[in-house]
């Protein structure tokens, strides 16, 4: 067998890798912002009185959650000119991922709502607190404590995620790496070398995910 | 001439579908045994190799599904094993697998109430027995929707060895759009072929897991 791996291609190919690396959190933060904006209007949508808008919002989450990223990707990339939206490539990726993290939010802020319960609410008001602090101090924080976990899991998932964005060239870490491959052949080497990239930004993540939750939402809840 | 979306291309797409389902039996299948020992290894009570099994896991979740998929795909080939593209990417969703259930498996062992392994302790028997009759039994019973959730992950997984160039559904779906150029439609039917194949296994899942719920309130 002839053949030595060199990861010399991957050393000389570092600062386009971190650009990558940029491009994909970028790309992430992007699309976890719009799934936010879908995700509490879906949740508006999803208790209103009308019986269409709820079925219109189940059935959008129970689509998205069942078919895979990569097959909404190439419909929005076909459909969005359809409806006059000439993009590119990369705010076409930043559109399906917040149409695919959007479905997954609407469940995680419901589940947030509906953690907090009426008569603590009434408590609130009770103790003399106006409508501003009742909504900041006893449904926001808390709300917004119980979902973190899920919120930030949701970041990282849509993180990891927008490496399949590369199928429609979209400037992230996996197209960089398919340029680099394609420029080197050396397909294991950059694959490998970019795999670890990837584990490095989402335990960086988790490890600034797990500060924000110590510094603002550390105190006894009972 | 091109042709428009008719009978033919549908039955490729089945064709691709067919795929799909193959390669999520088998790397389901493979996952379920190599995951079962990820999770004993991980709940044996060796702190070393509860680490490495820790860090195994902690791999798979941290890193694109994708990028896993090409160090196999690549990785298998540089060892000079000509191997179809099949069993190259089935093997790279069963390590997915193992991982993905592993950590699911680990979570359900320790979630069986620990009087349980003290109790079969008591009665003198060993790992084994005291794994397969006592702790598994009632650790699948909790693990079970979470593991059906991991299946509905791998079934739209497996779209991504489109991407290397495995011909399943998502590939069969690329090539009949390219065909007729009538993408909205070819993709709206792979879709529809995906919904079809997970909603059903979600809506088992979720309806398990309200059941389970209401068992541990009693």
């Amino acid at each position: 067998m002839g053949y030595t791996l060199d990861f010399s291609v991957v050393w000389h190919a570092v600062p386009a890798l971190l650009w990558g690396c940029v491009g994909t959190l970028g790309l992430a933060l992007a699309g976890m912002t719009l799934a936010m904006v879908i995700g509490v209007a879906g949740v508006a949508a999803r208790d209103s009185k009308a019986a269409w808008l709820r079925a219109i919002v189940i059935g959008f989450v129970e689509i998205v959650r069942n078919t895979p990223f990569l097959v909404q990707i190439f419909f929005l990339f076909f459909a969005l000119p359809l409806i006059g939206l000439k993009l590119n490539p990369t705010a076409t990726a930043i559109i399906a991922l917040g149409v695919n993290g959007g479905a997954y939010a609407i469940e995680i802020i419901r589940g947030g709502v509906q953690s907090i319960h009426k008569g603590q609410v009434e408590a609130g008001y009770a103790l003399g607190l106006h409508k501003g602090q009742v909504f900041r101090f006893i449904v926001l924080k808390p709300a917004l404590r119980a979902i973190y976990p899920s919120l930030t899991g949701q970041f990282i998932m849509l993180t990891l995620t927008s490496s399949i964005c590369s199928a429609v060239s979209a400037y992230e870490l996996t197209s960089v790496a398919q340029r680099i491959e394609s420029d080197t052949f050396r397909s294991f080497e950059v694959y490998f070398s970019v795999t670890f990239l990837y584990l490095a930004i989402s335990w960086l993540l988790m490890l600034g995910f797990a500060v924000i939750s110590h510094r603002f939402f550390s105190y006894p809840t009972r | 001439m091109t042709p428009h979306f008719g009978l033919p291309e549908f039955g490729f797409l089945l064709r691709g579908l067919q795929w799909t389902v193959l390669l999520t039996l088998v790397a389901f299948a493979g996952g379920c045994t190599a995951g079962l020992a990820v999770a004993l290894l991980r709940t044996c009570g060796h702190k070393g190799v509860e680490w490495i099994t820790r860090i195994y896991i902690g791999i798979f979740q941290g890193t694109p599904l994708l990028l896993q998929l090409f160090v196999v795909y690549y990785g298998l080939a540089l060892t000079g094993l000509k191997l179809d593209a099949f069993v190259a990417v089935a093997i790279g969703f069963t390590v997915n697998a193992s991982a993905f259930l592993g950590e699911i498996w680990r979570g359900a062992i320790q979630a069986v109430p620990r009087g349980q392994t003290e109790a079969a302790m008591a009665l003198g028997l060993h790992y084994s027995s005291r794994m397969r009759d006592i702790v598994l039994p009632q650790a699948i019973r909790i693990s079970l929707p979470a593991t059906i959730g991991y299946l509905v992950q791998l079934i739209k997984g497996t779209s991504l060895a489109a991407i290397v160039g495995f011909i399943e559904l998502a590939r069969a779906g690329q090539i009949v759009s390219n065909q007729t150029f009538q993408p909205l439609l070819v993709f709206g039917v792979v879709g529809a072929m995906y919904f079809i194949l997970c909603w059903p296994l979600s809506w088992w899942g979720s309806r398990m897991e309200a059941r389970l719920a209401l068992a541990s309130q009693r």
